[in-house]
């Protein structure tokens, strides 16, 4: 906690608080919690804005949006769909983007924002991943962060569906074919869900009230609790100097954080307004009025649900009917499995994490990528997984736009399925095991210092010189494996974790996590040749 | 009267009374049919002179493929080569000359549109500044439109089929451009994408861009009409001509539509969206973030 104090206008209303709350002094001293700084620490801050920028937006248009499938005939300023027989919400929606004053605008910014919510939350989770910051004590936060990614791909498709154009449509007809292929209850649950034969008219209605209501209600909880045990348990920190697993090392949020986080706060709101107002999303006067009889080249879902589109597009047509029944596996398998093996994997990861190194320790200060090598290349490798799926959801563009065969493209994703995950983790734990050897060399032997040296006996050397005190801290910050206690003691009675099947599984993952570390410590003399080439005294003196 | 009466029940007066009929429409036809008989011959010299100059226009550029007698050619497996041309029609020869696809260059999935070769391209620049300029490009222009013409009569004189639309048919003003677009979502989309910039097929096929203004109207309905390539014949019967009419205004209406909400990013859908609000959008506030977090406060106290 910082030392600084706030003007007496700042802190008499926290004061005024304080006091009638019952709070004790918990705003006054709220006021100087320390954050720590680094940019990829502001990613969670993007999805917290856009949620802010979509629940103002969203607003705006529930005013003109008529949730409705009542059959309508469109007489508005559009003229290439006048005449035209279209569903209520279709119309409504081409009256809030051509007849409402900044009706496009508001449209515009509140899809842009949506787009900007996934996409944030995303990276801010491969950064929460790569950097450990999910580990004890912050388990719970990362699971409320992926059930908050879930419900924001169900919202996001659920709010996109809306507008009933043939786009939207085209994703609602995937969607009752995924429900009903579900083995056994498949039907009841889309006749559930539609209310009778698709479309029908209830789903806009019963989307419209998951959309506005349920969903954003359920988000806005999971927002509430995740900045409170954030702020609870404070905020991981990058291993910089003067950072302990104790003590925070940052600016305080009055005024400093404060101001940073409200400047970025206008800058969220400033790129969704420049992208509302100059780049054109989801054009549904293009798409034209929902016919279940047509359907457009290029139908894609928003991004975030194009990791299904791709499983659903190279997925082999494979049926099975038995007794009567028919499991459509061709439907089911890209449904479930590809997001169930990356979600459930994600969820359970810090418990499979703990359970193999044995860490039920605190953890405050982030790691870095390369020293956790196996958690970085299965990062890597459920990137990989996640990203080729992404691309097949694409695959006809690709075809389209590169001048490839589509089918080559299918063949290409299919196999690539497989192989590049098991490529990227091989390859990222081998470029992680490689700049762990670079730290170790720094500590060890030094930086290059760029001056020649010549020995009395003639031979030419470049003198070494110790890293900065900065970057050591930052080296240095790497935890070396400890020698695993051996599984069985002196009297041959084995270790407690060891035991039956599970315990020789843990004892195996154990060895795979830590058998390659390379220790990077300091040295106490210096050895060999290195002594001799930096001859002696002067070069541990010489700083940057 | 009586008299009349009389003959009437004589047992060749029914023979009598319809050859009276036959003679005097043959006579009443013969007054209101055009006498052109003189016309005829002459301009039918003139049609020979054009239908040798088609057909030596189609030995050139087309007979290598097609053979000769336009039958076709297969390869030593019986696989064909290039099909038959006898009974494609004018329109057929006119959409594949005209949009350069034939001659082909070589043979692949599909043959891609180009630059049409020199003696059939009748889309060059003709308004140059000099006189003597302009009026060679005119010439070159004519001459373009005049091979053309003469190597569809040719090639229609083989077996018929559909003529080249008139002008007033693929008139964009006059379609309706509400039922195009729903006749265009219905039949086109799926392939050409809701705007029309085309689209991936199987087997390396592709669906052309129908977005660019180089795809006239009247290609655009001898398209529909002969089904070229991977595409699908619609004929009069599937879409009539007032249908097509309204399927042309409705593509040139869309391709000559502002986008209302800034950059279209290439109207192709949700792909571009994700990219640009990815890379742009994250890569912008990353780098506000780098921005922010890298400034330091000039006065604090002492933490």
């Amino acid at each position: 906690m910082s030392e600084a104090t706030a003007p007496k206008a700042v802190e008499a209303p926290l004061t005024f608080l304080d006091d009638r709350l019952g709070s004790t002094t918990f705003f006054k001293r709220n006021m100087k919690k320390v954050f720590p700084d680094h940019w990829s620490f502001m990613l969670g801050e993007i999805a917290l804005y856009s949620f802010i920028i979509l629940l103002l937006t969203g607003t705006f248009l529930t005013l003109w949006f008529k949730p409705s499938m009542m059959e309508v005939v469109y007489d508005g300023s559009y003229t290439k769909l006048q005449g035209v027989k279209m569903s209520e919400a279709y119309a409504s929606t081409l009256h809030i983007s051509f007849d409402v004053r900044g009706g496009l605008l508001m449209r515009q910014i509140h899809h842009w924002s949506a787009i900007l919510f996934m996409a944030s939350i995303l990276a801010h989770m491969l950064r929460v991943f790569f950097t450990g910051a999910y580990r004890k004590p912050r388990e719970l936060n990362w699971l409320i962060g992926i059930g908050m990614f879930t419900l924001g791909m169900l919202e996001g498709l659920f709010g996109y569906s809306l507008p009933d154009d043939l786009l939207s449509g085209t994703g609602l007809r995937i969607t009752q074919g995924v429900a009903e292929s579900i083995p056994v209850v498949g039907t009841y649950i889309y006749m559930f869900l539609f209310g009778g034969e698709f479309p029908g008219q209830d789903i806009v209605p019963r989307l419209y009230m998951l959309h506005i209501l349920l969903i954003p209600g359920l988000l806005l909880g999971m927002v509430t609790a995740h900045m409170m045990i954030m702020w609870v348990q404070k905020h991981t920190a990058m291993p910089v100097k003067n950072q302990t697993e104790q003590k925070v090392y940052g600016y305080p949020f009055y005024p400093v954080f404060m101001a940073k986080t409200g400047a970025y706060f206008l800058f969220v709101f400033g790129i969704c307004a420049l992208f509302g107002a100059f780049v054109q999303i989801n054009p549904i006067w293009l798409f034209g009025p929902y016919d279940p009889g047509a359907i457009s080249s290029g139908s894609q879902p928003d991004w975030y649900m194009g990791v299904l589109e791709g499983a659903l597009r190279i997925m082999p047509n494979w049926e099975v009917s038995a007794w009567g029944h028919t499991v459509s596996f061709n439907v089911l398998i890209p449904a479930l499995v590809p997001l169930g093996i990356v979600f459930g994997g994600a969820a359970a990861w810090p418990f499979i994490e703990q359970w193999v190194t044995g860490d039920k320790r605190h953890h405050h200060v982030n790691t870095r990528p390369r020293n956790a090598p196996v958690r970085t290349a299965t990062g890597i490798a459920a990137v990989t997984f996640y990203g080729l799926l992404w691309l097949a959801g694409a695959n006809d563009v690709l075809a389209d736009k590169f001048h490839v065969s589509l089918f080559a493209t299918t063949w290409f994703f299919r196999v690539t399925f497989f192989v590049g995950p098991f490529l990227a983790f091989v390859i990222t734990k081998r470029i992680c095991l490689g700049l762990q050897r670079k730290d170790a060399d720094v500590i060890g032997h030094g930086v290059e210092s760029g001056v020649i040296m010549m020995s009395p006996d003639g031979r030419f050397s470049e003198r070494h010189e110790n890293a900065r005190d900065e970057e050591k801290v930052v080296i240095l910050s790497k935890e070396n494996t400890r020698p695993e206690a051996p599984a069985r003691d002196a009297a041959g009675i084995p270790a407690p974790g060891t035991k039956g099947p599970i315990g020789h599984l843990r004892s195996r993952l154990n060895r795979a996590w830590t058998f390659d570390d390379i220790p990077v410590e300091e040295h106490e003399h210096e050895h060999g040749e290195q002594a001799e080439i930096e001859g002696g005294a002067t070069s541990h003196e010489v700083k940057h | 009267m009586k008299r009349i009466t009389a003959w009437r029940r004589r047992p060749w007066a029914g023979y009598a009374v319809v050859l009276a009929a036959l003679a005097a429409i043959g006579v009443i036809y013969a007054g209101f049919s055009p006498r052109t008989d003189r016309a005829e011959a002459q301009s039918s010299a003139q049609a020979a002179q054009d239908l040798k100059h088609g057909q030596e226009l189609f030995n050139k550029n087309c007979a290598s493929c097609h053979g000769l007698n336009a039958e076709g050619t297969k390869d030593a497996k019986g696989n064909p080569i290039a099909p038959s041309l006898i009974g494609v029609g004018a329109a057929a020869v006119d959409f594949q000359v005209s949009t350069g696809r034939m001659p082909a260059m070589n043979p692949g999935a599909q043959v891609p549109r180009k630059e049409p070769v020199p003696a059939f391209n009748t889309s060059i620049k003709t308004d140059y500044e000099d006189p003597k300029e302009r009026a060679e490009a005119e010439k070159q222009k004519a001459e373009a439109e005049k091979n053309l013409a003469d190597l569809r009569a040719y090639v229609a004189s083989l077996g018929g089929g559909p003529e080249v639309p008139a002008a007033a048919a693929v008139d964009p003003q006059g379609g309706d451009v509400a039922l195009g677009g729903k006749l265009f979502r219905t039949n086109c989309a799926q392939c050409h994408n809701f705007t029309g910039q085309g689209g991936a097929l199987t087997g390396g096929k592709y669906a052309p861009p129908l977005s660019g203004d180089d795809v006239t109207p009247t290609q655009m309905y001898e398209a529909m009409l002969t089904g070229p390539q991977a595409m699908p014949v619609f004929n009069d019967t599937t879409l009539t001509p007032q249908d097509k009419k309204a399927v042309i205004a409705y593509l040139v209406q869309t391709r000559e539509e502002p986008n209302p909400g800034g950059n279209g990013l290439g109207r192709i859908g949700p792909v571009t969206e994700g990219l640009a609000g990815w890379l742009v959008g994250i890569g912008l506030l990353v780098l506000a973030a780098m921005w922010i977090t890298a400034k330091k406060p000039k006065k604090l106290k002492k933490s």
